[in-house]
């Protein structure tokens, strides 16, 4: 669905989306790397369980929440890729860590 | 936004002016009640307190001193389930209410002690009407509230309190008052009007409106527009501030006084104070670093979880704290209804106080709530 500019700096930077490793280039965010990996959702919203995808990136709709290494609710359009960044989807409300 | 229309009519049983929860409510009740009532909003450029709101039912620190509060507040509580049930039967739109009891929390001894003796007295006042609480060691707290903080106390907890979303009950009384064939005019500040008794003019949004009645709930705007109907209402502006974190799954089963968890997950921070005048844009971190410190400190997990939003509002506070309720003696068929608590109190707003309008007289036991009561009295 989504293809890069014609003229892409080259992808030097190795991060999962999923189970999935793709290369992306430096300075892209997470959410490029997500749309680049092709997956049909990122996210289910809390309330109704909707699927979405990165949609304002520019840090507005929080469309593209996602758990990025370990950490829940990212919002990937404004997280930087790093070599072996995780980034996995974010299935519904986050849990938070409480104590048992 | 522009007026869809003009009102057919001009002359209503019933004009209410305030479309927040307060006037919301007590619309919903009179048009229940079978009075053509006509519900005036000014629109966004008021204060908003309705939009801004907690979201508490809250019941356990209510009329220290005043026990008439407290059994108003008490009554407002058992009348919720039944507004909330007619409001989602009517409407289709649950106010999400939730009424599972409530704490509020001690933080060292001192507090626990003094918070202790605050309920004792309140137990003390109520007499025979009651006053069901329990003072809960931090040990048996853990229990019933996930990850307490080691510097927890104790709760106190009483039956009594819940909580509900503000904007699905304000939504669901809108719905409902025009389902029912009220008539809400959107954009309409009062620009004029009239008081005789039993007869009033109101001008709103380029029309005259007549009634036999008005009811003045216009939050802090009543304190300009009582006067003009021989009534008083001295309200100032307290301001609160909420911080709302990201939604989370379900952790809290009952709220506190200071942090509650909607329907859908997110949690609320509240429970500031402090006089800003009428400023809700500049908020202050200070204040904001003491809310979000104190929820840490009650659940130390609430840390890693992000702040998404954070708005201020004001509450609409007479000079004791209490509600102001009162019908004009110049004028008879002219009252007010002024408080901080538009949630808590819809109950008794729509199910007791709307009826007492209709008939044309507040009950009794209502004129402590008279605003008579700021009157300096003269020596005998």
């Amino acid at each position: 669905m989504f293809a890069q500019r014609p003229d892409p700096r080259p992808a030097t930077v190795e991060v999962f989306v999923g189970d999935a490793a793709l290369r992306v280039p430096e300075g892209s965010t997470a959410a490029a790397a997500v749309m680049l990996a092709g997956l049909p959702a990122i996210r289910e919203t809390p309330v109704n369980g909707s699927p979405r995808l990165p949609y304002c990136m520019m840090g507005i709709c929080f469309d593209c929440l996602a758990e990025i290494d370990g950490v829940a609710n990212r919002q990937a359009c404004m997280v930087t890729v790093r070599p072996g960044m995780r980034i996995a989807p974010q299935h519904g409300a986050r849990t938070a860590r409480v104590p048992a | 936004m522009p007026n869809p229309s003009p009102a057919a009519r001009t002359a209503y049983d019933a004009i209410v002016i305030g479309g927040g929860l307060v006037g919301a409510a007590i619309g919903y009740g009179l048009q229940r009640q079978g009075l053509a009532t006509l519900l005036l909003d000014e629109g966004d450029i008021a204060h908003r307190a309705s939009r801004g709101n907690f979201g508490l039912i809250w019941v356990q620190s209510k009329g220290l001193g005043n026990p008439h509060y407290q059994r108003w507040t008490r009554g407002s509580a058992e009348e919720w389930p039944a507004l909330a049930d007619d409001l989602h039967t009517r409407t289709g739109i649950d106010p999400r209410r939730h009424q599972p009891g409530g704490v509020t929390f001690c933080l060292g001894e001192e507090e626990f002690e003094a918070r202790g003796e605050y309920m004792a007295r309140m137990q003390a006042e109520a007499g025979n009407f009651g006053f069901e609480y329990r003072m809960i060691r931090a040990a048996e707290a853990r229990d019933m509230l996930p990850g307490i903080g080691p510097e927890v106390t104790g709760v106190s907890w009483t039956p009594y309190d819940g909580h509900a979303s503000p904007l699905h009950l304000l939504r669901a009384l809108h719905t409902g008052f025009t389902g029912l064939g009220g008539t809400y005019l959107p954009n309409a500040g009062v620009t004029e009007s009239t008081a005789a008794p039993n007869d009033f003019s109101v001008s709103a949004a380029g029309q005259r409106f007549t009634a036999p009645r008005v009811v003045l709930a216009a939050g802090l705007g009543n304190a300009a527009l009582a006067p003009r109907f021989g009534l008083e209402a001295p309200v100032v502006p307290e301001r609160g501030q909420i911080l709302v974190t990201e939604r989370t799954q379900n952790l809290l089963p009952m709220p506190t006084v200071s942090l509650r968890q909607t329907a859908e997950g997110s949690l609320m921070i509240g429970d500031s104070k402090e006089d800003a005048g009428l400023d809700t844009v500049t908020q202050s971190p200070e204040i904001m670093k003491t809310m979000a410190r104190r929820a840490v400190r009650c659940f130390p997990w609430i840390a890693e979880l992000n702040i998404v939003r954070a708005w201020s509002a004001l509450r609409v506070m007479a000079p004791d704290g209490l509600p102001i309720y009162d019908q004009s003696e110049r004028f008879p068929g002219a009252f007010t209804a002024n408080c901080h608590s538009g949630v808590t109190l819809a109950g008794t707003h729509a199910n007791r106080l709307a009826p007492m309008i209709a008939a044309g007289a507040l009950a009794p036991e209502m004129s402590l709530f008279s605003a008579r009561r700021f009157d300096v009295r003269t020596a005998a």
